[in-house]
């Protein structure tokens, strides 16, 4: 099971520049707010895909039951 | 309905045609009666708050409307929002966009058509229900 730190560091490779503040009581549900200078013009689908795609197939909805997830342009 | 031709994937065909042909229409676990799932049920609050009419799909009702799905709208998750065939988004999108306004603006230019005219088709509170699970083979 990921931890919360785990899920931080691989959204912060994944997107360059990208600053993260993941929490998870359980290491199953995560919260995640991501701020990124690669977001600007991008719709919120758009943003949401860049993150969800460093995520495996089925990693989502698998060990990572749930990622709540806010995202904002820097 | 009669027999429809063999296609490569009738399910994707069929999730394809019903976000085509309904205006407001959202993928979720459950019904909007009883939602299987907190991220389903807090996105139809939001839609049930902005007063809007719009056909559900359970994808509990089969695993494969989920994987079909997913790929179709290249987006992993359930709930999906469809508006006027667009993705707009999960429960997070739907909850940031419901809290801003925002998601009644979207909404709300489906229901009035704000200035600009709507194909006759979609005209709001016709959507038909869907009969998605009866095309499964």
């Amino acid at each position: 099971m990921p931890t919360a730190a785990e899920v931080k560091a691989r959204i912060e490779s994944g997107i360059p520049g990208a600053q993260a503040e993941v929490t998870s009581d359980d290491n199953v549900h995560f919260s995640a707010r991501v701020v990124a200078s690669d977001f600007s013009g991008l719709s919120l689908v758009e943003q949401h895909r860049l993150v969800y795609a460093i995520f495996g197939e089925g990693e989502l909805g698998g060990s990572i039951h749930a990622l709540a997830l806010t995202t904002e342009s820097q | 309905m009669t027999d429809q031709p063999e296609t490569e994937n009738p399910l994707r065909d069929a999730l394809a045609d019903s976000i085509a042909s309904n205006e407001v229409i959202l993928f979720m676990k459950g019904t909007p009666e009883q939602p299987m799932c907190g991220f389903s049920a807090r996105t139809c609050a939001a839609l049930t708050a902005t007063e809007t009419e719009f056909a559900a799909v359970d994808v509990l009702a089969d695993p494969r409307i989920r994987q079909e799905l997913s790929s179709l709208s290249n987006w992993p998750t359930i709930p999906q929002l469809f508006v006027r065939g667009e993705l707009v988004g999960g429960a997070d999108i739907v909850g940031q966009m419901y809290e801003s306004g925002e998601l009644a603006a979207v909404l709300g230019t489906a229901a009035t058509a704000g200035g600009e005219a709507l194909p006759e088709t979609a005209e709001p509170g016709t959507t038909p229900p869907l009969q998605i699970e009866n095309r499964l083979g």
